[in-house]
């Protein structure tokens, strides 16, 4: 028996029961939902009138038991998140993330393109949770999205709750947690040490939660229609559906709802299957762990089986790289990339990284040795966990899967016979050349964004 | 695929700790020269701090390298 938060049976629509919750309107009409049509679909969004001081607990609760952890890469329990922050002595602060920094990853971009309304109703039901008198909207700089949502948030009936649209600028690091929380503390969007965290001391030093926008959509619906319904797909350790962006050699790349725990060999026939057969799949991001094919065909897409093969999920993006491409050189572009977006801040990742990044490109054209190879072992070893953010750690983790999953092809790479693909840069989801974040670090502040007030 | 850290673990949790924040680090280097016994210095020069306990012995000497450091980025804490 589903229990809403609210106690009652939800009187608005029934609850989506196919495979596609966020996606329902665009499956059905091929085109992003306005506000009518979202109240129509989805109900209203049954909320009390007042928000209180102290949070929601009932919401909170609901929220437990429905599993639901964040979709923005680090999978964290987002009703313990949500107590974290309502557990606050300060007013707190939401902050939906919406900038989707990594490259490889467009699932942010159409669900607040194509059902803008699920996000905000999910920014009002995690204030009411929190007890929030503020929200915040976090995007890219000069993205048309800003636009379009503040589009969006002036067809909603008015509330003190509706989220100010802040713009950020497009840089990877910049869309990290502590980024966002510096930005609107300091004005630059440079990412900060792990503790004490945000819903701890955020923005000014009052709890915030910061959650991906994807997060939040879930949260909305689950507010609706209850724990019971949330876990109706999924997994029991990995309930709900999920947004998954699925690039390179598929016949149809793009963003799918999927439900979590559905076998690779299954996300790439939805995406229209393969022209020819792959090599690997790149998982997670860029900074995310090779997955050997066809061995991990029938891996199951959740956290818990990824880190079983040492993988882990991270954000639910992924790269089929065909039998005919270099995978050590496709590492290496995408650790030049990881390499140009560091903060600069940490000395083992601006040097470290970009060390890495052409050993691996020493490697992909076979101009390195064994004792190269050796050395960048070591390098990986020693750049590790030393930075302030979890920046260099994903560089690391990709250069190493791709080292373990490539060996073959490294072997002879080694033996200074790269590999015929090595030649031919397959085609990555990595942005031109713009200008690097160093040493000009001005360039992540937000005085480069448009039209914004200063935030409290 | 986890790598296995430069830095040992072990010790956490008891006794003084040496920290380091890595943002105000400007690998000024004075700290591996006070105490090399645990802290060495990677290529580029900045500090590896190769045992996070400071074994009793060492602490006089820890104590000096945090006050050494000039962008107070070492610092000595004892753990709860």
């Amino acid at each position: 028996m589903t229990t809403s938060f609210t106690s009652a049976p939800y009187l608005g629509p029934n609850p989506p029961n196919g495979p596609h919750r966020l996606l329902a309107g665009w499956v059905q009409h091929r085109r992003g939902s306005d506000w009518t049509e979202h109240t129509a679909r989805y109900g209203p969004l049954p909320l009390p009138r007042r928000l209180r001081r102290g949070g929601n607990q009932q919401l909170i609760q609901l929220v437990e038991r429905s599993g639901l952890r964040g979709r923005g890469g680090a999978g964290f329990p987002t009703a313990r998140k949500l107590a974290e922050v309502a557990a606050g002595r300060k007013p707190s602060l939401v902050i939906a993330n919406g900038c989707e920094g990594d490259p490889a990853s467009n699932k942010d971009r159409v669900l607040l393109r194509i059902a803008p309304h699920l996000v905000l109703d999910g920014i009002e039901a995690a204030a009411h949770a929190v007890g929030a008198p503020q929200a915040v909207l976090c995007l890219h700089q000069n993205d048309p999205l800003a636009q379009h949502l503040r589009a969006a948030i002036q067809q909603r009936p008015h509330t003190p709750l509706l989220p100010e649209v802040v713009e950020v600028p497009p840089h990877y690091v910049a869309s990290a947690d502590s980024s966002l929380v510096n930005l609107l503390t300091h004005g630059t969007a440079r990412p900060g040490p792990r503790r004490p965290r945000p819903s701890e001391r955020g923005v000014r030093g009052r709890p915030t939660l910061v959650d991906n926008v994807e997060t939040l959509a879930h949260l909305a619906l689950i507010a609706r229609y209850g724990d019971a319904w949330f876990r109706g797909r999924g997994t029991h350790d990995a309930p709900g559906t999920t947004l998954v962006t699925i690039n390179g050699a598929v016949q149809s790349p793009g963003v799918y709802e999927i439900d979590l725990g559905t076998p690779l060999s299954e996300m790439l026939r939805l995406a229209g299957g393969t022209a020819q057969p792959l090599r690997a799949v790149l998982l997670g991001g860029l900074a995310g762990h090779w997955l050997a094919l066809p061995d991990m065909r029938a891996l199951p897409l959740t956290d818990q089986a990824c880190r079983q093969v040492g993988a882990s999920l991270g954000i639910a993006a992924l790269i089929a790289l065909p039998i005919g491409a270099c995978g050590l050189a496709a590492s290496a572009r995408i650790l030049h990339y990881l390499a140009s977006e560091s903060a600069g801040q940490c000395g083992p990742c601006m040097f470290g990284l970009p060390a890495i990044a052409d050993d691996l490109s020493a490697i992909a054209t076979g101009q390195a040795n064994h004792s190269h190879a050796q050395r960048l072992w070591r390098r990986l070893q020693v750049i590790s966990g030393r930075g302030a953010c979890a920046h260099p750690d994903g560089a690391v983790n990709l250069a190493a899967s791709a080292l373990r999953v490539f060996a073959d092809d490294l072997d002879a790479h080694l033996a200074g016979q790269p590999c015929p693909g090595a030649a031919y840069p397959f085609p990555l989801p990595i942005p031109p050349d713009r200008p690097s974040l160093r040493p000009d670090r001005s360039l992540l502040t937000k005085e480069m964004s448009h039209g914004n007030r200063q935030s409290a | 695929m986890a790598i296995d850290k430069a830095r040992d673990d072990s010790g956490r949790g008891r006794g003084t700790q040496l920290t380091l924040n890595p943002i105000s680090c400007h690998a000024h280097g004075i700290c591996a020269e006070l105490l090399p016994e645990v802290i060495t210095l990677d290529e580029w020069g900045y500090p590896i701090i190769t045992s996070s306990r400071v074994p009793a012995e060492l602490i006089k000497d820890a104590r000096r390298a945090a006050a050494a450091c000039p962008s107070l980025a070492l610092k000595l804490v004892k753990s709860r």
